[in-house]
C-alpha cells in the first residue's frame, strides 16, 4: 500500500454509499462526494468504495486517476487553480505561474509545507475575457500580473497569520 | 425602476457580487423604492461589472465598469429617475456597437432575465415552444422543422441536428436517452457556460423538444465540474420546471413524460467526444468507443441516445416558435442561422458575440471586437481550440461558414476565437496546444497517445533552440499519420494547430530552427535582453526590480545586464521609462 494509506473514518461516507452504491453508473458521483468529505481520495477509501460498489480496486483507481478533478493527496487550505487556457496563455499565464511557484516555493501539483496553499494548473476556467485568471477556492481573480498574484497570496497569508 | 446586475462567472470575478451586495445594503438602509435583480451575462466581458437600469421593460441606462462605491449614486438615480449622477458610468456609443452589431438567438435572454427564477423566462415566451410542440405537432413535424432550419451541431463538428434526431427516432426500442454535452473543455470557449448561467430554462426547453422528437423519457446534462455556478443555476431551474409541470409526468397535461438530471463531469477534455462522454456517464474512464455503432443505435447503456451541444439546444425553442425558415433565412448556403463566439486574447473588446453565419472574421475581430489591444499588429486568430487552427491576416476576409473555415485548415469549432498579436510566437502556440492534447489524450489508441507526445517533444526542442533540419518535415509526416490513424476526434484533429502554423507561419519555424531566433520574442531560450547605454539614464529602477540581481550599474550611469544571471523575465523592459532595454 502506498504512502498515503491511513485509517480514514469510513463511516463518513456510509450515507453516500447507501444512496449511490446500488445505482448503476454512479462511481464518479461517489468519488466526487467522497472527495468533498475527505478533501482528497485516501487509498483506504478507494478500497472501501470498490468493495461496496462491487468494483475491483483497479477499476476505481483507474477512474480516480483518469479525471483531473480527483486528488490522491491532501490539498492545502487554499487551492489555487491557475488557468492555463488559450486566452490566459496568450496573455501571460506562464509568468503568473513562475511568480506563484517562486513565492510559495512549490511546483504545479504541490502543497506548501505549512499546508496553506496548493497549486494546480487547469485547462480553462471559462473567464477568458479576464485572462490571466486564477481561482482560489471559490473566488476568481482576473487580469492578473505577477505582482498582483503575489500580493493576493500575501494577503491571504497575512489574514491566516492574524487569525 | 429596477436595477439589474449582471452576475455570470466573469461578472462576479470582475466584482459584480460586491456591487450587488453594496446596492442591496444601500437600498435597505435608505428604504429606497427600487427593485434589485440578478441577471446573467450580457456578454460584454470587457466592461464588467455591468449594471442596467430598467423602467418597466425598457432599458433606461447601461452602466459599465461599476464598483461598490458607485452604489449610492446608482440607487439615488434609480429612485429619483434622474440619471445625471450616473452619467459618467454610462456606456459609450462606441461600446454600444458591440451589441448592436449582433443578432441574438441562442443568447437572446442572456443578461436580460433573472436566471434564478422561472418567472423571468416565462415573461419572454418561455415554455411556449414546448406547448406548441406538444399540443400541435408530431415528433416527425418537429424533426422536419429542424431540417428546414438547417441547424447543425454547434459543438464543433457541424453535423445536421435533424439527421441525428431522426436516426435516434428511427432506432428500435422504448428506452431512449437525450443527452446534452455541456463539457465545454475547449480552452478559450465559454459560450455554453454563459447560456447555462444566464438562461438555463432555454436549455431545458430545447432539450424537452429534442426528447419529444426522438422519443426519450430521460434527459441528462453532462456539465463540466469547473462550472459550479452553471450547475447551481441549472439545478434550481430543473427543480422549478418540475414544480411548474414542465418536467416530469404528463407534461402540460399531455402523454409526454420526461425527467431531467445533471451529471457533473470530473475534468477530461476527451469527454467532449460523444462516446467518451457516454462512458463517463456510465461511471467509467472516459475513453471513446469504436463507431459504428453510433450512439443513435447504441449509446448510453447500449440504448439509442442522442447527444447535442448546449448552443444547439439553445436555438431550438426559437426555431420552433419562429419557424425553420426564419432561421435558415440567416447565413450562407451550407451554414444556417447564427453562431456564438467567445472573443478573447489580444482583443480590445472581449466577450460573447453572436452573429449570422456569412459575416467575415474581419467583421467580428475589427468590427465588433474593435481590433487589437494597444493597437498592435494582428497576427492570427485561433479557432476551434486544440482541434482547430490559426488563421493568418491574409485570410481575415474568410466568411464564417463550416466549409469556408474548414478550407483554411481551422474549423468552426465550438466558438473559441482567440486573437493573437505580433508578440505571440506561433511555434510556441502549436506547442501549447500539443502540450494540452498530449496531456488529455486518453491513451486508448497508439497514434494519439504516442504521436502527440513525439510531436510535443519536437516542438519543445524547436522552441528551446535545439531544432534540427528536417524537423518541420518530420512534424508534417507525424501529423498526417495521426490524422489518419487516431480513433476519435481528439486525435484526428490534434495535428491541426501544428499543420496550420506550418502552413501559414513556416518562416517562424525556420527562424527558430536555422537562425535560433524567436521573431515574436516569446521563447525565452532564444532571446536576450540588452541595455542601450545611450538611452539609459541610470535611474536604477531596472536593477531594483530585477529578481535575479542580474543588472549592474550606479546612479546616473548606464547599466548593463549580466546575461549569465539573466532569467529573461522581462521585468526590466516593463519598468524602463526610457525604452533603453532592448530584446533581441
Amino acid at each position: 500500500m502506498c504512502c498515503n494509506y491511513k485509517n480514514s473514518d469510513l463511516s463518513l461516507i456510509s450515507s453516500i454509499l447507501e444512496e449511490y452504491a446500488e445505482q448503476k453508473g454512479s462511481l464518479i458521483t461517489i468519488l466526487q462526494k467522497a472527495q468533498d468529505v475527505y478533501g482528497y481520495l485516501p487509498t483506504d477509501v478507494i478500497y472501501h468504495i470498490a468493495e461496496k460498489t462491487g468494483n475491483t480496486p483497479a477499476k476505481v483507481m483507474g477512474v480516480a486517476t483518469f479525471y483531473t478533478q480527483f486528488r490522491l493527496k491532501p490539498v492545502g487550505k487554499y487551492l489555487i487553480m491557475l488557468c492555463k487556457g488559450t486566452a490566459c496563455h496568450v496573455n501571460g499565464a506562464e509568468r503568473i505561474e513562475s511568480a506563484i511557484c517562486e513565492e510559495l516555493g512549490i511546483e504545479d501539483g504541490d502543497t506548501t509545507e505549512d499546508g496553506l496553499f496548493s497549486l494546480k494548473c487547469v485547462a480553462c476556467l471559462g473567464c477568458c475575457s479576464l485572462s490571466p485568471v486564477m481561482m482560489i477556492n471559490e473566488d476568481t481573480y482576473g487580469s492578473l500580473t505577477p505582482e498582483k498574484a503575489i500580493s493576493i497570496l500575501r494577503e491571504i497569508r497575512a489574514k491566516e497569520e492574524n487569525a | 425602476m429596477i436595477i439589474k446586475v449582471g452576475q455570470g462567472s466573469c461578472g462576479i470575478a470582475a466584482g459584480a457580487g460586491k456591487v450587488f451586495a453594496a446596492l442591496e445594503s444601500e437600498i435597505s438602509s435608505k428604504g429606497a423604492n427600487v427593485g434589485l435583480e440578478t441577471v446573467g451575462c450580457i456578454g460584454m466581458c470587457y466592461l464588467e461589472p455591468i449594471v442596467d437600469l430598467y423602467e418597466d421593460d425598457t432599458l433606461m441606462a447601461r452602466l459599465v465598469n461599476v464598483s461598490e462605491k458607485d452604489a449610492q449614486a446608482i440607487v439615488n438615480a434609480a429612485e429619483s429617475k434622474d440619471l445625471s449622477p450616473v452619467e459618467s458610468l454610462k456606456i459609450t456609443e462606441e461600446d454600444e456597437k458591440f451589441l448592436s452589431q449582433q443578432t441574438r438567438i441562442a443568447l437572446r435572454h442572456c443578461g436580460i432575465i433573472d436566471p434564478d427564477t422561472i418567472e423571468g423566462y416565462l415573461s419572454t415566451d418561455g415554455y411556449k415552444a414546448i406547448e406548441k410542440v406538444l399540443t400541435t405537432m408530431t415528433p416527425e413535424e418537429v424533426i422536419e422543422t429542424i431540417k428546414v432550419s438547417g441547424l447543425a451541431g454547434r459543438g464543433g463538428a457541424g453535423f445536421p441536428t435533424w439527421f441525428k434526431w431522426n436516426a435516434a427516432r428511427q432506432s428500435a426500442g422504448e428506452e431512449k436517452y437525450l443527452i446534452c454535452n455541456a463539457d465545454e473543455g475547449d480552452p478559450g470557449a465559454f459560450m455554453d457556460r454563459a447560456v447555462i448561467e444566464s438562461d438555463p430554462h432555454n436549455l431545458i426547453e430545447g432539450m424537452l423538444i429534442g426528447a419529444y422528437a426522438i422519443g426519450a423519457k430521460e434527459a441528462i446534462v453532462y456539465v463540466r465540474a469547473e462550472y459550479p455556478l452553471a450547475i447551481k443555476r441549472l439545478t434550481k431551474a430543473i427543480k422549478d420546471a418540475e414544480e411548474k409541470g414542465f418536467l416530469g409526468d404528463n407534461i402540460l397535461g399531455t402523454d409526454f413524460c420526461c425527467k431531467m438530471r445533471i451529471k457533473a463531469g470530473a475534468g477530461a477534455f476527451v469527454c467532449g467526444e460523444e462516446t467518451a462522454l457516454i462512458e463517463s456517464l456510465e461511471g467509467s474512464r472516459g475513453m471513446p468507443r469504436l463507431k459504428p455503432p453510433f450512439p443513435a443505435q447504441s449509446g448510453y447503456w447500449e440504448k439509442p441516445s442522442n447527444i447535442n451541444n448546449v448552443e444547439t439546444f439553445a436555438n431550438v425553442p426559437w426555431i420552433l416558435l419562429n419557424g425553420g425558415e426564419a432561421f435558415s433565412a440567416m447565413g450562407t448556403e451550407n451554414s444556417k442561422g447564427t453562431k456564438v463566439f467567445a472573443l478573447t486574447g489580444k482583443i480590445k473588446k472581449g466577450g460573447l458575440v453572436e452573429i449570422p453565419m456569412g459575416k467575415t472574421l474581419r467583421d467580428v475581430i475589427f468590427g465588433i471586437g474593435g481590433g487589437i489591444k494597444d493597437d498592435k499588429k494582428f497576427k492570427a486568430v485561433q479557432m476551434g481550440g486544440p482541434s482547430g487552427g490559426c488563421i493568418p491576416e491574409q485570410l481575415l476576409d474568410t466568411v464564417i461558414d463550416y466549409k469556408a473555415l474548414g478550407a483554411t485548415g481551422a474549423i468552426m469549432g465550438s466558438g473559441g476565437m482567440v486573437v493573437m498579436d505580433e508578440s505571440t510566437c506561433m511555434v510556441s502556440m502549436a506547442k501549447f496546444f500539443l502540450d494540452f492534447t498530449a496531456k488529455e489524450s486518453c491513451g486508448k489508441c497508439v497514434p494519439c497517445r504516442i504521436g502527440t507526445k513525439r510531436m510535443l517533444e519536437i516542438l519543445t526542442r524547436i522552441t528551446e533552440g535545439k531544432g534540427k533540419e528536417g524537423d518541420v518535415e518530420l512534424l508534417t509526416e507525424l501529423c498526417n499519420s495521426i490524422k489518419d490513424g487516431a480513433l476519435c476526434g481528439l486525435g484526428q484533429t490534434a495535428p491541426n494547430p501544428v499543420l496550420t502554423t506550418i502552413r501559414y507561419f513556416k518562416n517562424e519555424y525556420d527562424a527558430h530552427i536555422n537562425d535560433k531566433k524567436c521573431p515574436a520574442g516569446e521563447c525565452v531560450n532564444l532571446i536576450n535582453y540588452e541595455i542601450d547605454t545611450d538611452a539609459c539614464r541610470g535611474c536604477t529602477l531596472c536593477a531594483k526590480k530585477c529578481p535575479a540581481s542580474a543588472i549592474e550599474g550606479t546612479l546616473k550611469n548606464p547599466h548593463a545586464i549580466n546575461t549569465e544571471k539573466c532569467i529573461k523575465c522581462g521585468q526590466c523592459i516593463n519598468v524602463c521609462k526610457f525604452g533603453a532595454v532592448k530584446k533581441s
